[in-house]
């Protein structure tokens, strides 16, 4: 650690939209060093763990749906830093980023993507199914996870737990009734929900403009009120989650946050991205908004650590990224028995009928 | 598609994405170009939910469209919509109002409100999609009277049904298969034509034989085709029924060839409990066919299981050729 660097930046501003608020987060936020380091690391990480995705996608290692995260990063570092690890988070299938940041490791993902037994979900999930403690993945179709995060969050008020629910969704299911519905009923029995948008101004190829006769995503919840951030900014996501997280857990009920972030990738791994936007606006949000240059330049230009120090971790992060493939790509496929396994819970062993009625298999919850 | 958009101005497209990204699939390409906003209608990526509601009055009645997402109703008196599903997995999500709106709606009304609709999409299990995305809805739609449930094979089924589906007056599902999308097939000379169309309702014997009726529809009865060849070299004929449509099911066709063979295997991807091949053995039961059978029928279907993503178990999920060959085989006693 160098001798004259800062441990603190107080000054940096939150700029916030407001919808049936009085007010929001606070104007300035506060980043320690140790903080802006561990979300340069998970941001880096994740980026660096969806391009070896994409790497080894194009490598037919991996098949099916892939929906890659690398552009969106400072939203799931910086939720995960607005709520506690008891909170509980349940979001569409761009799921990696959050898989990660609710504490699956990166050879467990991966080696769910190249569908091994030693995948968060032994192979049998894929890259849109994957769960942990307090994460509901990963779910394949458009807008179903958020009526179900309404769900997760009557729990947590049935119980008493002061827990609540992050409820994530796209600018595309931002228009579906099934979350109107979810915001119906969270702001009726004041569930302690917080919805978000990560608007990334396209839901695959339609961008928000064909797509929604109103592009304030966090004021469609109407009566809910809601807030609009910066979705490239950590500590903006990080600020206006806390907020949110304060909301619920006063009882003052559901809350709608939206952040404007951005999508390197196409839609999915089958969807170049190009053809309903230009190449030049990718490359200018990359040169003007990546989030994780955004971090980096704050905290090398307030002196709060050292080039050779952020050097260090791309490192180490690669070689854990490097370390994860490697065991994605040779660890052993999901054995045959565990086929027909995982049908009931709490079930005693069940005979399940193969390809043809000679085949009786086996099913053990 | 595009022979019909040209036939009759009343035919119009409902498709996700289909502009700029050229339809999720690319079964659209081309269309919106060709023929504009009004004729092919641009719906966001929403998984669209339909509401279809009759409106009293008028010969030939009305039908408003609604579409749940940004709601947008549309008004049409006497159109013919043809409905894509980016997959019919998604339909469910839009079902209530296939089988409630689409199917019951011409009876509900005695007669005053037909529903000429399609409803068209890649159904069943593709390539390492998972359990969210693998599912069969044949035996869910063929379930429901009101529907007719289509279920393509190869180029000139999807062609010639297609057409049929499109003509046709009443709420047609029409299940394509994504995998073989890409699977060129010769045409005839005939089937090139503009109005060549395949009869809804009708199988047929893609394979004559004689020691076992093979029955599938979409993608399997490939499958069957090819396990015909291997048993054809042991000296076992086999006859490959293609049932083209799964509702109204033509049980003659596979009446008139059990009554010949005297062994019948069904063949499909979907799950065993309550599918199409269920519904085949008992509608044999009930006929002149069952006195027939030298064994009983034997059903070939995808294993009763959500479907897994790991390649070694996906393969295990659902019909492979060496399962039917193995089926007749057990079927036939040999």
């Amino acid at each position: 650690v160098k001798a004259n660097v800062s441990s603190v930046l107080k000054a940096t501003s939150v700029k916030c939209d407001l919808h049936r608020l009085e007010e929001g987060p606070p104007e300035k936020a506060e980043l320690t060093r140790d903080q802006g380091l561990q979300y340069y690391r998970t941001m880096q990480t994740i980026r660096r763990m969806e391009l070896k995705a994409d790497q080894l996608y194009k490598q037919k290692i991996i098949r099916g749906f892939c929906h890659l995260y690398d552009g969106q990063e400072a939203c799931a570092a910086g939720i995960e830093a607005g709520i506690n690890p008891t909170d509980h988070l349940i979001t569409a299938y761009r799921a990696h980023g959050y898989t990660y940041t609710r504490g699956v490791s990166v050879k467990e993902i991966l080696a769910e993507l190249t569908g091994r037994k030693g995948g968060v979900a032994k192979g049998k999930g894929g890259s849109m199914h994957m769960y942990a403690p307090c994460f509901y993945g990963g779910n394949g179709i458009v807008g179903a996870q958020v009526p179900l995060g309404a769900g997760i969050a009557l729990a947590c008020q049935y119980q008493g737990n002061n827990q609540l629910c992050v409820s994530l969704y796209g600018d595309g299911a931002a228009n579906q009734g099934q979350l109107f519905e979810a915001y119906n009923m969270a702001a009726l029995w004041k569930l302690p929900c917080i919805f978000i948008c990560e608007n990334n101004k396209y839901g695959m190829g339609t961008s928000v403009e064909r797509a929604a006769a109103s592009t304030d995503y966090y004021k469609r919840g109407d009566y809910i009120p809601g807030l609009r951030v910066d979705g490239m900014d950590v500590l903006c996501v990080r600020e206006a989650t806390k907020f949110a997280a304060d909301h619920c857990r006063s009882g003052k009920g559901p809350i709608v946050m939206e952040l404007q972030t951005y999508r390197y990738h196409g839609h999915s791994m089958s969807d170049p991205g190009v053809s309903y936007r230009t190449r030049e606006e990718i490359q200018e949000v990359r040169s003007k908004s990546d989030p994780i240059s955004m971090l980096k330049e704050r905290m090398l230009s307030h002196n709060m650590a050292s080039v050779e120090e952020f050097k260090e971790m791309d490192v180490e992060i690669r070689k854990e990224v490097e370390e994860a493939a490697q065991f994605a790509t040779s660890d052993p496929e999901p054995p045959l028995d565990d086929l027909c396994n995982h049908i009931f819970y709490n079930n005693p062993p069940l005979e399940v009928r193969g390809t043809h009625p000679w085949a009786k298999l086996k099913s053990l919850s | 598609m595009d022979e019909e958009l040209e036939r009759d101005e009343r035919v119009f497209l409902m498709v996700e994405e289909v502009a700029q990204y050229d339809g999720a699939l690319q079964v659209s390409r081309g269309l919106w170009k060709k023929y504009g906003d009004k004729r092919i209608s641009t719906l966001p990526f929403l998984r669209v939910r339909i509401l279809i509601m009759w409106r009293s009055g008028g010969s030939g009645g009305g039908l408003l469209l609604f579409k749940t997402g940004p709601s947008l109703p549309l008004f049409q008196a006497g159109l013919r919509p043809i409905c894509e599903f980016m997959t019919f997995n998604f339909s469910m999500q839009a079902i209530d109002q296939v089988i409630n709106s689409a199917a019951k709606t011409y009876y509900m009304s005695a007669g005053l409100q037909p529903v000429p609709i399609v409803f068209r999409g890649p159904n069943g299990a593709s390539a390492g999609v998972a359990a969210q995305h693998s599912q069969c809805f044949a035996a869910w739609y063929a379930h429901c009277p009101g529907l007719k449930v289509v279920s393509p094979w190869n180029s000139e089924d999807a062609k010639g049904l297609l057409k049929s589906a499109i003509r046709e007056d009443n709420p047609v599902v029409f299940l394509e298969n994504e995998l073989m999308y890409g699977v060129p097939f010769e045409m005839s000379e005939e089937s090139q034509s503009k109005d060549f169309t395949i009869p809804i309702g009708k199988a047929k014997v893609e394979r004559p034989g004689s020691h076992v009726t093979v029955v599938s529809h979409s993608r399997l009865v490939g499958h069957c085709l090819d396990a015909a060849a291997v048993l054809a070299k042991e000296g076992i004929e086999c006859e490959v029924i293609n049932l083209r449509t799964i509702r109204p099911m033509d049980v003659e066709s596979i009446e008139a060839s059990v009554m010949k063979t005297n062994h019948l295997v069904t063949v499909e991807g979907g799950w065993p409990q309550f599918g199409v091949g269920a519904e085949i053995c008992a509608r044999i039961m009930e006929g002149p066919a069952f006195n027939y059978l030298d064994a009983p029928v034997t059903r070939v279907t995808g294993v009763d299981i959500p479907m897994p993503y790991a390649k070694i178990l996906e393969d295990h999920s659902v019909p492979q050729i060496k399962d039917i060959i193995f089926s007749i085989k057990k079927t036939l006693n040999v």
